[in-house]
C-alpha cells in the first residue's frame, strides 16, 4: 500500500516538475533573469528617461556590456538551471506525496480518484499552494524589497493548510455546516492579512513584474493539473 | 465477492501509511521551499521564486 502511495506521488512529481521547468525555463525565467538586473542594478526602471549617461562630447551612451563576464556568466547559468531542475523534481514530488496522501485519505471515506478526477484534484492543489497564497502575498520577482521573510513563510505556510482544509469541508462536507466552517476557513488567513512592508520599493518595472507573477501562476496551473492527473491514473491504475 | 475483497483492501489503507507519504511531501518542500540555510536557499533560489514560495 506505502509502495503504491510512493510511486504515484513519484511518477506524477517527475512528470508535473519536468513540465514545470520547462515551461519555466521557456516562460519565467528570463523574466526572473531580468528581475535580477535590476536587483543588481545592470539595469534601472526608467533607464534612458532619468538616468541619462552621456560621453565628453555630449552623446548618449548605451550600457554596454563586457564579453568575458557575459560568457562566465553563462557556464554559471547552466549550473543554476540544472539545480533549478533538480528543485523542481524535489519540490513537485513533494507535492505529489502530499496529494496522494490525499487521494488515500479520500478512499477511506470510498472517494475513487481516476485520471479525470485527479486533474480536478489537482487544480484544488493549484488554488491552495498557489493561487490563494498569492493573494496576499504575489509572487516575488527578484529585487522586490518584502516584509521579514519567516513572517512571510508561516503566513503562506498556514494560508495553504486553511485552504486546504476549507476545500475538503466544502467540498466532502455533507450539510451546511460544513460549507459555513470550510468558508471561514478559506476565509480566514486574507482577514487576518499577509505581512506586508508598510511603503513600496520595488526595483523592477510594474509591467515586469506583473508578466511574472501571471506566467507564474499560469505555468503552475499546468503542472498542477498534470501532477493530479498522472497521480490519478497510477493511482487508479494499482487500485483495480 | 472478488470486488468485495478488493473493495475492503481500497478502504483498509490505515493512517499510517497515508500520514508518513504527506510528512515525506512536506519533508522535501520543507527543505526545497523554506529551509533558509545558505546552501539551500541557494540551490533552490531560482526554484523557490517560480513556484511563488516567500524567497528571501
Amino acid at each position: 500500500m506505502t509502495l503504491k502511495l510512493l510511486s504515484s506521488a513519484v511518477f506524477a512529481g517527475f512528470a508535473a516538475g519536468l513540465i514545470a521547468v520547462l515551461l519555466q525555463f521557456w516562460l519565467v525565467t528570463p523574466l526572473l533573469l531580468e528581475g535580477e538586473e535590476y536587483e543588481t542594478g545592470a539595469k534601472t526602471h526608467f533607464e534612458g528617461v532619468l538616468v541619462v549617461v552621456e560621453d565628453s562630447e555630449g552623446n548618449i551612451v548605451a550600457p554596454e556590456e563586457e564579453a568575458a563576464e557575459v560568457a562566465e556568466e553563462e557556464e554559471n547559468l547552466m549550473a543554476r538551471h540544472a539545480t533549478t531542475f533538480f528543485m523542481n523534481m524535489v519540490v513537485f514530488s513533494g507535492f505529489g506525496l502530499i496529494l496522494v496522501a490525499g487521494f488515500a485519505l479520500a478512499a477511506q471515506f470510498g472517494h475513487q480518484v481516476t485520471f479525470h478526477s485527479g486533474m480536478v484534484w489537482g487544480l484544488a492543489g493549484f488554488i491552495a499552494v498557489q493561487l490563494a497564497p498569492a493573494a496576499g502575498l504575489y509572487p516575488e520577482l527578484p529585487g522586490t524589497p518584502a516584509d521579514n521573510v519567516v513572517l512571510r513563510q508561516y503566513w503562506w505556510m498556514t494560508t495553504v493548510v486553511t485552504t486546504i482544509t476549507g476545500i475538503a469541508f466544502v467540498v466532502f462536507g455533507r450539510g451546511l455546516v460544513y460549507i459555513v466552517i470550510g468558508a471561514a476557513l478559506l476565509a480566514a488567513p486574507h482577514i487576518i492579512g499577509a505581512p506586508h512592508l508598510p511603503y513600496y520599493a520595488g526595483f523592477a518595472p510594474p509591467e515586469l513584474s506583473a508578466l511574472f507573477v501571471s506566467r507564474t501562476l499560469f505555468v503552475m496551473m499546468i503542472a498542477w493539473v498534470v501532477l493530479g492527473g498522472v497521480a490519478g491514473y497510477f493511482w487508479h491504475r494499482q487500485t483495480d | 465477492m472478488t470486488t468485495m475483497t478488493q473493495t475492503a483492501a481500497k478502504a483498509d489503507t490505515g493512517l499510517l501509511p497515508i500520514v508518513s507519504t504527506a510528512l515525506a511531501g512536506v519533508f522535501l518542500i520543507f527543505f526545497a521551499g523554506f529551509a533558509q540555510a545558505t546552501v539551500f536557499h541557494d540551490t533552490a533560489h531560482d526554484t523557490r521564486h517560480a513556484i511563488a514560495f516567500p524567497c528571501h
